[in-house]
């Protein structure tokens, strides 16, 4: 392959430059004794600990943690059973239904999901808070988790699951012993990624939030809309660190995972 | 027996489907059918045909097609590059990481960066200019897109050249033709699907952006998205809201058959 050249080299590094340096200037500010983004006057960690001496800020950053945990597995539960039963499905019109079905809501914009999910909520009576927020963030994290294991499930020989009942197997032993190991890497990605989307929400749990509940986004949006304060730099201090650990977290388990089944024959 | 697990498995999705994907969308039209005080009216399509929604859609309209524009122009040389450098996939992830970081703070770093004391004007200023205001205007606005989504833009491409042939580039060398004639017949046209796939992937998010508009282009800038959520949310005129939406949805769908994508592809918010 033939090599970079210095003027593509110059391009890769000027394009990295201005992904990242929005993020750096937001840290690098946090960490200024003087109220502004502009001026920096001396190193603090002030702006840390009035994070963390925020009540309220907590609260809501414990909120997020739970719903997206939640919102998350639940997803995963139904996305996981969702795809099993797609693959085994004969009738390949009803297949492709599902499959165009669990598309819309991937394609769809978040402001026409927030819409119809607020007036979906109001109609069947749900009040808007919690429980509204968590049940947005599950429904549009399931078709992800579809799409992450669909993959594996159809790549699967199915004389294994044959072997298995030929053996004496359980139609429970052929799933929690032979189905769900396969396909357990497309699960933990599906599983991953509902977990970021619903972290990195903010249209549509801005649409179905109440008054009382919030998370991250909707509060940073809010705060952001009132104009700078260095509470948020600290804030995205604090996610890039998350963030960086989630990825390095994310990545050992999954080659660990790669490696155990490589082993296998 | 396999078939009856099978189904019973199938149950929470199917729920899922009906309550989540389907009950929403009836719910948007019949909306989008009621005035105000909740009576059966055509009046919200009407208005959409009105002088002011159709001016505020072709004036998204162009803004979406600015913002994929610059962005498929920074994108495609960016995955182009990658996929020649040595630990690409490493590459890459470096690239996909800043879409990690919650929208709303890279966001708020522009308020910053654009600010009339920000960084960008203090530069300005040593070259020896006199600092103007950048937040609430147009560049900045389609600036602060293009940066969003640069990333989703990339990733599709990019999977496309990674799986070109590259013997299907020596091959057109070799018969003698230029590197810009093989770009332009060989390597463009066999990663257009990354294209189309990219642009889908930016153009209708672009099309319904809302918080972007308002945090760095104040009230200038007026999308399909932002419509929407002054209707639902503050105007609290959910039938015209709706209407909206439902052209929005229109819209999305006329992208997808003219972009025809089997393809997934990621999501912005």
């Amino acid at each position: 392959m033939n090599k970079l050249s210095t003027s593509a080299k110059i391009y890769l590094t000027l394009v990295f430059i201005v992904l990242y340096a929005p993020i750096f200037y937001l840290i690098f500010y946090s960490f200024n004794s003087g109220g502004s983004m502009n001026n920096f006057e001396s190193f603090t960690l002030e702006h840390y600990q009035a994070v963390f001496e925020d009540s309220r800020l907590i609260v809501i950053l414990i909120n997020t943690v739970i719903v997206a945990l939640l919102s998350a597995f639940i997803s995963t539960v139904i996305g996981t059973l969702g795809a099993i039963g797609i693959v085994s499905l004969k009738d390949a019109k009803m297949r492709n239904t599902l499959l165009s079905l669990n598309n819309v809501l991937i394609v769809s914009p978040d402001v026409i999901i927030g819409a119809s999910f607020l007036i979906l909520f109001t109609m069947i009576g749900i009040k808007l808070g919690f429980v509204s927020v968590l049940l947005a963030h599950v429904a549009f994290s399931v078709p992800i988790v579809v799409l992450m294991v669909l993959p594996k499930l159809l790549e699967m020989n199915s004389s294994l699951i044959d072997a298995a009942l030929d053996l004496g197997a359980t139609k429970k032993d052929v799933m929690m012993r032979v189905i769900l190991p396969y396909i357990q890497p497309g699960i933990f990605a599906g599983f991953f990624l509902a977990l970021t989307y619903s972290l990195d929400d903010f249209a549509v749990t801005f649409f179905v939030t109440g008054n009382g509940f919030s998370t991250l986004s909707v509060e940073i949006y809010s705060m952001a809309r009132a104009g700078i304060s260095l509470t948020v730099n600290a804030i995205s201090g604090l996610v890039f660190l998350v963030t960086i650990l989630v990825v390095i977290g994310y990545y050992v388990m999954t080659s660990r995972t790669r490696k155990r089944t490589e082993g296998r024959p | 027996m396999q078939a009856k697990t099978a189904k019973s498995s199938l149950f929470p999705y199917l729920l899922w489907i009906a309550f989540f994907v389907i009950a929403p969308i009836a719910l948007v039209v019949y909306y989008s059918l009621l005035d105000i005080h909740g009576h059966f009216t055509f009046s919200n399509y009407q208005a959409f045909f009105s002088s002011v929604y159709l001016k505020m859609t072709l004036s998204s309209f162009w803004y979406a097609l600015l913002i994929t524009f610059f962005t498929l122009l920074i994108s495609y040389p960016t995955a182009y590059f990658l996929t020649k450098t040595k630990n690409k996939q490493l590459w890459l992830l470096l690239i996909i990481i800043p879409s990690w970081i919650n929208l709303l703070l890279k966001t708020y770093a522009f308020i910053g960066i654009f600010g009339l004391y920000g960084p960008i004007n203090a530069f300005i200023e040593i070259i020896g200019f006199d600092p103007q205001q950048m937040l609430f205007t147009d560049a900045s606005f389609i600036f602060v897109s293009v940066y969003i989504f640069i990333p989703f833009m990339i990733l599709p491409i990019f999977n496309s050249l990674d799986r070109l042939n590259p013997t299907l580039i020596d091959a057109s060398r070799d018969l003698g033709a230029s590197s810009f004639t093989t770009f332009r017949r060989v390597v463009l046209p066999l990663t257009m699907d990354g294209i189309k796939s990219g642009i889908q992937v930016v153009f209708i998010p672009a099309l319904s952006l809302f918080m972007i508009t308002r945090l760095i282009a104040g009230n200038r800038v007026i999308t399909l998205g932002t419509a929407i959520e002054q209707q639902f949310l503050v105007t609290q005129n959910w039938g015209m809201g709706s209407t909206i939406a439902v052209f929005l949805i229109l819209f999305m769908v006329i992208i997808m058959l003219i972009t025809g994508q089997k393809d997934k592809g990621g999501r912005v918010r």
